[in-house]
């Protein structure tokens, strides 16, 4: 991908942001029940779908390593577990405003909340190996590993922590929602925003695989000038 | 298939004869949990009904503590005297390798458990032995050590490897753990009410701790052989 097309990708996630803020704030009628609170949501949910679509990233990059490996596939799954780790730290962040503001308390440890929880220490952990695991092939293997359990995992805390009662509020875009279910701008307003997060993922990973790319060439070069 | 089974043996009774020889695992970790229940004690001063609402999770923490010490030890005593690589090359498949160690750090903890359990049992006034939280133990213990296995060979080569091996490895055996205290509870709770044991409530959560077993042996022993090639 040359230097315009990232460019224009950022551009592109800058200005679906400005969109999407307006239509968050300005455009959308206030919730009957939250009240104004309610339009974290379109952040939130978007971020948090995101995460999920960053977690499943590195799932795919570390598999694919393992197969065949080779420094693009754990550059990629590097830069989307980095920028995965972005997107569900402002979902834990932008929950807990939420909750505070319409249950009266920042966290509960219902299922779903548990599960974001460790799954942020997962990839938390995976950013961590990748610090202090020896550098090159080895490294890398590491982190797929790890890349795969935790893709794993994520599922299994969730079917754990299920006995208690969920308060999280339930789906309202997609198949298993109610008709009807959502105002239509606002479900404009919540699709738009997802798809601007969407570019803002992409956006960031490629440049931050670029930088990844940059970084381990930098250190051969290095590596060769020592050795002479 | 005979020679399979045989170098997994071989791997289980090399660790075996070197823990008899050394004692560098099971004696210190049994004085480190019954110091850590000890220390529990303490923190709560413990009243019946405080310790019917504590004595599961203080059970797992534990537990879970003693097993990240000895996973810490399960490579690097490998480690320290080139011992891996000579495992390496020997002609026996990573499979059976991963297998040996597993069982070996299964077996150790189990030890540890086993002895710890009725000491426990003495300390927060509960029946001594129940059928039930042993054979959850038993269960627990496998995919405890199933995935520990794998993220103790990581470790090993890692910087501050005692520190990461905790920070790598709790997130992800969460789930076995989890379940682990939730069933603890109910079987605490019905011992301590004066009920038989209840194994209809119990089997659900024993199926699921099996699940979690077989998923995490699965996925651990097809990516092990990742983590030793070199």
């Amino acid at each position: 991908m040359n230097l315009s097309l990232r460019t224009g990708l950022l551009g592109l996630a800058g200005v679906m942001m400005l969109i999407t803020l307006y239509m968050a704030f300005l455009w959308v009628p206030n919730e009957a029940t939250m009240g104004a609170v309610q339009r974290i949501m379109y952040f939130h949910v978007p971020i948090a779908i995101i995460g999920f679509v960053a977690a499943g990233a590195v799932f795919v990059a570390s598999i694919a390593y393992l197969i065949r490996p080779s420094e693009k596939w754990d550059a990629i799954a590097y830069a989307s577990a980095e920028v995965g780790v972005l997107f569900i730290s402002l979902m834990l962040l932008t929950g807990t405003l939420w909750g505070k503001a319409t249950w009266g308390i920042w966290w509960d440890w219902s299922p779903r909340l548990t599960t974001s929880l460790i799954m942020w220490f997962l990839y938390v952990a995976y950013l961590m190996l990748r610090a202090y695991a020896p550098k090159g092939v080895r490294g890398a293997r590491y982190a797929a590993v790890l890349g795969i359990f935790a893709m794993i995992d994520v599922p299994l805390v969730y079917m754990s922590t299920t006995w208690w009662r969920d308060v999280h509020p339930q789906l309202l875009v997609g198949p298993a929602a109610p008709e009807g279910a959502l105002d239509p701008t606002m479900r404009t307003a919540l699709l738009f925003a997802m798809l601007t997060f969407l570019v803002l993922y992409i956006a960031l990973t490629v440049e931050r695989y670029y930088l990844r790319r940059a970084e381990e060439e930098t250190e051969r070069m290095q590596l060769s000038y020592e050795g002479r | 298939m005979k020679a399979y089974l045989s170098a997994i043996f071989t791997i289980l009774w090399k660790d075996f004869l070197l823990e008899v020889r050394t004692k560098e695992v099971v004696t210190p970790i049994l004085v480190f949990v019954f110091l850590v229940i000890i220390t529990f004690n303490f923190a709560f001063e413990p009243t019946p009904a405080l310790l019917a609402v504590v004595s599961a999770g203080t059970l797992w923490v534990s537990f879970t503590f003693a097993g990240v010490l000895g996973l810490n030890r399960t490579f690097a005593m490998e480690k320290e005297k080139g011992g891996l690589d000579g495992l390496l090359l020997t002609p026996v498949s990573r499979d059976a390798l991963y297998f040996g160690k597993l069982l070996s750090a299964f077996f150790f903890m189990l030890a540890i458990e086993f002895v710890m359990l009725p000491v426990f049992g003495i300390l927060f006034n509960l029946p001594l032995f129940l059928p039930s939280l042993w054979l959850l133990t038993v269960l627990t213990t496998l995919g405890f050590a199933a995935v520990g296995t794998v993220f103790s060979a990581m470790a090993v080569n890692m910087r501050a490897r005692e520190v990461l091996l905790p920070v790598l490895f709790f997130p992800i055996v969460l789930p076995v753990i989890i379940a682990a205290v939730e069933s603890t509870s109910a079987i605490f709770a019905g011992a301590g009410a004066g009920r038989a044991e209840d194994w209809s409530e119990f089997a659900r959560w024993l199926q699921l701790t099996a699940a979690f077993d077989a998923v995490f042996l699965v996925v651990s022993a097809a990516l092990f052989q990742f983590v030793v090639q070199e």
